[in-house]
């Protein structure tokens, strides 16, 4: 069924990557200039390094220019094992692959904690501060000692072609393992992360934990593809290994091929470094410098033309617009995992809360009780602090003071996605989608917190979309294109697809013209009836009026009023914090 | 007692050292500062029209000799600064046939993806610029002659190069006259609006679009005078970018994005690290001292000395 949609097809790519390797190999083999030989093979390498590069930056979207620190530990691993006590590349390789991925370790745990152009930057210093740090220490120029004796122990070949087909191997590893990532839950969730990481944490994925083996696995194939670098050059330098231009070249093959796509790198690095290098070749002893002018102006008017990377304008233009299958209608399953219990036994509780913004008490000293099975209603004007109230609760935001409990665990200190995990789901104020997927692709990645297999995600998030009337074809529509009703539905099913007990809704109603109001309540009251506790924030006093059982007040950050609807709208503070005290002063009794 | 005296000085004169380099920049940062802030374009070719303002400089006062009427000592500084305008103009029409077709409101508020097309262009002609200029000018490293780089004035126990001085005062003049115009001048307080909110800049009325071509040539126009003015402390080919591009994002990052005062008070830090590094650590890791200091400073401090914005969820 759709599974095979979305995950299968995976035999067909091995093929695809099996026979380009052939057919390179063999081309390989009819070259005979030994020139050319090298270009073929530094097409690989740099194909590699582009992989590496996707990987962490193109699935995650965390930009990063600082591939050359794994690269040039890489190489510079295998060549002082070498140089110095003897070890065979066979064995440096590996090592520098172990030294790469401690370094990402190291690396990642404090910039991880940057964002944006932050990261990108910060990561540009790694690798130059290291440079200073070779060249200080005398490794200025560093030569691969020949071995006439018995050559192959330590990876030197008489044949050019041999390093080429090595840097095959090792291209072909890095496309594999990009493949399966790609059409893994772990690429989902990076994919995730890059659309929207804070929808990422609150559908239950440990970003954290999710980028740093995303970086973990980009330093292991930039630092073997160091490592093959070096053997084949038989010599490094600090700016050959970790200069700007190694970061760059990683960056260019990727961005100009295709991002977030393991054929990108390889199509870049086939275009762009046979380009350079015959351009070099043919031009630089004429004008030295033209050969840098031509190919600047080269990937400039291409990146013009497609500005997403040749990959995806080529599918774009050659793919036919492949027709949704249809989904089967699932029954929708029973919404909760376990029965709550019947009597009205509270499920969250929050006790003496206080979240402050520098001076602005945000969330001032609240507490409160939401009863089980209940639709409890947080109403308050504009700038209450009912978002952050949300936020504290599931986590964005650690509380000042207080304690937080669901279901009697304490809550107060847990990561968003481990309390999405523990049975809460959310949704937002502005609907965070991940805006290039698909519908059913946003579900599903909300589905993988409560689910061990891919199927089994695939089947919750289809059950969701049945629930909230999302099925058939607007399943596969891309959730960048959808109307506000549509994503707000979305939402709701990502936010239901884990089967939560517990359902946050921000504001879920707002924006919605008449028709499309009603029947958002409506689903929201069959799933309560289902078993699913709900709080719900909104401003406007009607909608309210109608679903909540249960009505709490926040005005400046205070809790003011708790209780059932009918009380609580005549309550005299709350009216108060709604329409001011004139009005209190001039009408005695205005619930009528 | 003696090795302190003499560790204070040598103390004093790093200090004074690494102001003065640091004003320099400093005004560098404020450059590539507005067009990070204003755009959030990173300019990857930034260090190359720094290149093209250091060459002007030098053409016409030494190699076309235009600005020799006015003699060795103003000729320099006067060279430097109309390196600015110069620069400018070139900003603008690139920004305006090229640059423009992959930044503007669309992109300043997108993540990561609509950024790809921004780096490998500011790449590409970074390549173009000094390539170009290993063509135009040679590969031959040359500075800009004066009398002042060899002379110092003593103040006690320190020298100060009265070349470096000299690139100071004016710099910091620059960075001044810039945050003025920022502040109360109508254009630049435009210019404010759109890099603190670009959509609802918009929305108001700013030309949007104007405002980024704005940014463009005033940034890279104040870096060209940065250039300018350290050409005549310090020999220069075209490849000289890449050493001080990268500086220059360590110093706006200091700074925190989008805050012009900040990307000065960055570039001063990186000069000061990188002078006073030497006290204790071997001439050739003083970069190496930039980047580790830069490093902790942004895990202290996230979002730079003077970033303020805050991430709602």
């Amino acid at each position: 069924m759709t599974t095979r949609a979305l995950h299968g097809g995976a035999w067909k790519q091995y093929g695809v990557i099996a026979a380009f390797a052939v057919a390179y190999l063999a081309l390989g083999l009819l070259v005979r200039n030994s020139y050319y030989q090298l270009i073929m093979t530094l097409v690989l390498i740099w194909a590699t390094m582009g992989l590496s590069w996707n990987m962490l930056s193109g699935y995650s979207g965390m930009i990063s220019f600082g591939q050359a620190a794994f690269f040039g530990l890489g190489g510079y691993t295998m060549t002082i094992a070498f140089v110095k006590f003897g070890v065979t590349p066979w064995i440096g390789i590996p090592l520098g692959v172990l030294v790469g991925v401690i370094a990402a370790v190291i690396i990642g745990i404090p910039t991880f904690r940057l964002r944006g152009h932050y990261f990108a930057l910060s990561m540009l210093a790694y690798p130059l501060a290291m440079l200073y740090v070779f060249e200080w220490m005398g490794y200025q120029e560093v030569s691969l000692p020949m071995k006439r004796e018995n050559p192959h122990a330590y990876a030197q070949f008489a044949d050019p072609r041999s390093y080429m087909a090595l840097a095959m191997v090792l291209l072909v590893a890095a496309m594999i393992v990009s493949l399966h990532v790609e059409r893994s839950r772990f690429g989902r969730s990076l994919l995730a992360i890059k659309q929207n990481e804070p929808a990422a944490e609150a559908a239950g994925i440990d970003a954290p934990r999710q980028k740093m083996y995303a970086i973990m696995l980009s330093a292991a194939i930039a630092a073997a593809a160091g490592g093959l670098y070096a053997n084949v050059l038989l010599v490094v330098t600090p700016q050959t290994m970790f200069g700007m231009l190694v970061s760059a070249q990683a960056l260019i093959v990727s961005l100009f091929g295709g991002v977030g796509i393991f054929w990108g790198p390889v199509i870049g690095a086939a275009v762009l470094v046979p380009l350079a290098e015959i351009l070099h070749g043919e031009l630089g002893h004429i004008v030295p410098g033209i050969q840098g002018v031509v190919y600047g102006l080269a990937i400039i008017v291409i990146i013009l033309l497609a500005p997403e990377g040749i990959y995806w304008k080529l599918r774009d233009r050659l793919a036919p617009v492949r027709r949704p299958p249809s989904i089967p209608r699932v029954a929708a399953a029973p919404a909760v995992a376990a029965k709550p219990p019947g009597d009205a036994k509270p499920v969250l509780t929050l006790d003496r809360v206080t979240h402050a913004f520098g001076g602005l008490k945000a969330v001032d000293d609240a507490s409160l009780l939401v009863k089980a099975g209940a639709i409890h209603g947080i109403i308050g004007p504009n700038g209450a602090g009912k978002t952050t109230l949300f936020n504290v609760i599931n986590g964005f935001l650690t509380p000042a003071t207080g304690s937080i409990r669901f279901e009697g665990a304490e809550l107060v200190g847990r990561k968003p996605h481990q309390i999405c995990r523990q049975g809460i789901g959310r949704t937002f104020q502005v609907v965070r989608a991940f805006p290039r997927m698909t519908v059913l692709e946003n579900v599903i990645t909300g589905a993988y917190a409560g689910t061990a297999t891919d199927a089994e995600a695939e089947e919750l998030a289809l059950a969701a979309l049945t629930r909230v009337g999302l099925a058939d074809e607007q399943a596969y529509a891309i959730a960048g294109g959808l109307t506000t009703k549509q994503l707000r539905l979305m939402e709701l099913a990502r936010a239901l697809a884990p089967r939560p007990r517990l359902l946050l809704l921000d504001e879920t109603l707002a924006g919605l013209g008449h028709d499309a109001l009603d029947e958002i309540l409506q689903i929201i009251r069959q799933v309560n009836r289902e078993g699913v506790t709900i709080v719900i924030i909104e401003h406007t006093m009607q909608a309210m009026v109608k679903l909540a059982d249960e009505f709490s007040v926040l005005d400046h950050g205070r809790l003011i009023a708790s209780g059932p609807p009918a009380e609580v709208v005549r309550n005299r503070a709350v009216i108060e914090a709604y329409l001011g005290k004139k009005w209190m002063d001039r009408v005695a009794d205005p619930v009528t | 007692m003696d090795a302190v005296k003499w560790f204070l000085i040598d103390f004093l004169q790093a200090f004074a050292a690494g102001l003065l380099v640091g004003g320099t920049y400093g005004l560098m940062c404020v450059g590539l500062g507005i067009i990070f802030g204003v755009m959030r374009v990173v300019n990857f070719a930034h260090g190359d029209f720094m290149m093209l303002g250091m060459y002007i400089a030098f053409y016409l006062v030494t190699g076309f000799g235009i600005l020799a009427f006015m003699g060795p000592y103003a000729g320099p500084i006067v060279g430097a600064i109309l390196a600015g305008p110069i620069v400018f103009v070139i900003g603008w029409l690139l920004h305006r046939y090229l640059i423009a077709r992959v930044t503007g409101v669309r992109v300043v508020t997108a993540e990561a993806e609509g950024h790809y097309a921004q780096i490998i262009l500011t790449l590409g002609v970074s390549l173009i610029l000094q390539n170009g200029g290993l063509i135009l000018f040679g590969s031959v490293p040359i500075s800009v002659q004066t009398p002042l780089s060899r002379e110092s004035w003593e103040l006690g126990p320190v020298f100060l190069n009265q070349a470096r001085t000299v690139s100071f005062v004016i710099a910091v003049a620059f960075a001044l006259a810039l945050y003025f115009f920022l502040g109360r001048v109508r254009l630049g307080k435009a210019l404010r609006a759109a890099a603190d909110n670009p959509i609802a800049a918009a929305y108001v009325g700013v030309d949007v679009d104007r405002s980024h071509r704005l940014a463009f040539g005033l940034g890279v126009g104040i870096t060209a005078i940065a250039g300018g003015l350290i050409a005549s402390s310090q020999s220069f080919q075209p490849y000289i970018g890449f050493d001080f591009v990268v500086v220059m994002f360590a110093g706006v990052i200091l700074g925190g994005l989008g805050s012009i005062l900040g990307a000065f008070w960055g570039g001063l830090t990186i000069g000061l690290v990188q002078q006073m590094s030497t006290l204790i650590l071997p001439y050739q890791l003083q970069n190496t001292a930039i980047f580790v200091v830069f490093l902790l400073i942004i895990f202290f401090w996230p979002r730079g000395m003077f970033g303020r914005t805050w991430e709602r969820a």
